[in-house]
């Protein structure tokens, strides 16, 4: 429990830590979720690449949703590409750095996905073994098409009682697996290229943008933090005051019980300046369409 | 838990040791990556060599690359190299060291999979099985087959549930052959690769020591020199949106009349505070003139006494350099 405290607390210290975590946890989950699910290919002439294709590309696009739903980003956002302009203008390279760090911690659960299914191999065996050529492996001389087409499609399935000890069921499967394990390093080569370069050649364009853009977004994200964080203090003060109220407007009916009620001491005044003056229900909805409204200005002078 | 805490900390404690932490974990999820991976020989003539050559080279370059693009201080090279020169000089021993600390880091990686691959020797059995010495360990003149076919059936050697060339050549003998020669080029390399870091290791402290302390020196201080620029920037986010909204509920409540608006009374010490933490930075524009000049124009490594008033550091885009700094900077490029 220790240890996943540590781990925990250097994961929240900030917020990209705790983005990163998150995206992790999916990686994990994809890979996970890939080895426990029990794939089933139809071994049907026609069903065989709807199956494989649909497994290698379906759940991709679910874990890409999740990644933009968990993503308190994502909401920040939003809000901020749709709020009104009010008394502060909208930077639109905030909204993009915005956008496009959101979008490639999406992007890393599924491409998890795609590439343990192509190194794993069993997907692309299962769409693709009806398009491989007879010619190329022993066992299909002497058959009519159709029948080799259905030998084909039979071929991921190593139990079935014609394919069970049967060699050319093996070379096909072998070496539609050699296609799909080349496909699946060629893919991450392809991406860890792309993310190297991102590396090395972002420094060389609009570093001063970046650093601006890089600095407001982080500014969005703990402002919206602390403006929650404000208004849930305002609501507690405002609920005691509310209840502190109630109690006081029942003491005269009972105030032949004697009951000691709660006396108001020092702490109602340090509270009254907490809640600013906004202590009614209207107020407080007047302030809260105003934040979203009209923003106030990034000026504090 | 406490040991695992402390060699958290440790590994936490500065740029370096983290790295080396990374590192380690790379080479030992290189392992795990490559007994997880289903090895599969395609055993078909041309197929082999450019899988089994594919599986030897391809995973090292994704993961020399991988080493790159998890190190941080590739972006703070990079940044360094390409930042303009503004108030402070470059040096290229420190931009070498960097680059060279890197990537001796990333290359631990590539090499355990290397080491693992030929040891273990299914790669090389796969890729070789079609060149194996007929004379020696077979049945060279098989009469029947044409080289085509004799390569087909070669080809099928790694796989044992599909040989069926028991007549030309033992299937077994052949995996054992090629085995001897695929752990023996692993060991070699693992030696190699040994002596190699020996050398680069102890013969570096006998040239070229003092020019190594500086670079180092300064490599680690544009690494804490960048966290704490992040840190100081995050810390003025927060207490800019602090105070934005603290403004905010009281501009509100001065509009909505309302009833007993007292000025919350914050403590003199609480506004100092918050006053000196902003820096005199108070408004976007001035923010994002910070921001380009510490790209565009960062400061020299020169410390001004407290005592003197500090000119407005943020202004000065394309000054030249005040005399002061040349004579640090002069120290900065000797090449001892």
């Amino acid at each position: 429990m220790d240890r996943f405290r540590i781990i925990f607390q250097y994961f929240q210290s900030n917020s990209e830590s705790v983005m990163n975590g998150i995206c992790g946890l999916l990686a994990l989950a994809s890979v996970k979720m890939y080895t426990c699910f029990d794939f089933s290919c139809p071994c049907l002439p026609q069903y065989n690449m709807a199956y494989g294709l649909g497994i290698m590309f379906v759940p991709p696009i679910a874990l890409f949703l999740c990644g933009l739903i968990l993503n308190r980003q994502s909401l920040v956002m939003l809000e901020e590409w749709r709020r009104p302009q009010g008394r502060r203008a909208k930077d639109l390279s905030v909204i993009r750095y915005m956008c496009s760090s959101i979008i490639q911690r999406a992007m890393v659960a599924p491409l998890v996905w795609i590439v343990v299914t192509l190194l794993d191999g069993k997907c692309l065996i299962c769409a693709f073994s009806c398009s491989v050529d007879p010619d190329k492996f022993v066992g299909f001389a002497n058959i009519s098409p159709v029948q080799v087409q259905q030998l084909l499609a039979k071929v991921p399935c190593k139990d079935d009682e014609l394919m069970r000890n049967n060699t050319s069921r093996k070379a096909v499967s072998r070496y539609l697996r050699c296609w799909s394990q080349a496909l699946g390093w060629s893919i991450l080569l392809i991406l860890i290229v792309a993310a190297f370069l991102a590396h090395w050649l972002r420094p060389c364009f609009n570093q001063d943008t970046l650093l601006q853009a890089r600095h407001w977004s982080n500014y969005i994200d703990i402002e919206q933090k602390i403006f929650e964080e404000t208004c849930c203090e305002h609501s507690r003060l405002f609920a005691h005051k509310c209840i502190l109220h109630f109690f006081k407007s029942m003491q005269r009916e009972i105030k032949l019980h004697s009951f000691s009620l709660p006396r108001e001491g020092e702490t109602a005044e340090g509270e009254e300046d907490l809640l600013r003056g906004i202590i009614d229900q209207d107020q407080v909805n007047k302030l809260l369409k105003m934040w979203y409204y009209e923003k106030p200005p990034l000026d504090i002078s | 838990m406490d040991k695992f805490r402390m060699i958290f900390q440790f590994l936490q404690s500065n740029q370096e040791s983290f790295m080396n932490g990374i590192c380690g974990i790379m080479a030992l999820a290189s392992a795990q990556m490559y007994s997880a991976f289903d090895f599969n020989c395609p055993c078909l003539p041309h197929y082999n060599l450019a899988y089994g050559l594919g599986i030897l080279l391809v995973p090292p370059f994704i993961l020399f690359l991988l080493g790159f693009v998890l190190n941080n201080n590739v972006s703070m090279l990079a940044e360094e190299w390409r930042r303009p020169r503004g108030q402070r000089g470059k040096d290229p021993a420190v931009l070498r060291y960097m680059f060279c600390s890197v990537a001796q880091r990333a290359m631990i990686a590539p090499v355990v999979w290397v080491s693992v691959t030929l040891l273990d020797g299914k790669c090389i059995t796969c890729a070789f099985c079609t060149s194996v010495p007929m004379e020696t360990l077979g049945n060279a003149s098989h009469p029947n087959l044409s080289q085509g076919e004799l390569k087909k059936v070669l080809a099928r050697i790694p796989c044992k549930d599909i040989y069926d060339g028991w007549q030309i050549i033992d299937n077994e003998v052949a995996i054992r052959y090629l085995r001897c020669i695929s752990q023996a080029l692993g060991w070699c390399f693992v030696l190699l690769m040994t002596m190699l870091a020996f050398l680069v290791r102890s013969l570096r402290p006998c040239f070229t020591q003092a020019a190594f302390l500086k670079s180092r020196y300064w490599s680690h201080y544009i690494d804490i020199e960048r966290k704490l620029f992040d840190e100081t920037c995050a810390e003025h986010a927060r207490i800019f949106a602090k105070v934005c909204i603290q403004q905010f509920f009281e501009g509100m409540s001065t509009d909505l009349g309302a009833a007993r608006c007292q000025q919350p009374r914050k403590a003199p010490a609480d506004a100092g505070e918050a006053t000196e933490k902003l820096l005199g930075i108070t408004d976007q524009g001035t923010m994002n003139t910070a921001l380009k000049s510490w790209h565009r124009c960062k400061p020299p490594l020169h410390l001004h006494p407290p005592a003197l008033p500090s000119s407005n550091g943020w202004a000065g885009e394309e000054q030249p350099p005040p005399p002061m700094p040349r004579r640090e900077m002069a120290a900065y490029y000797s090449r001892v």
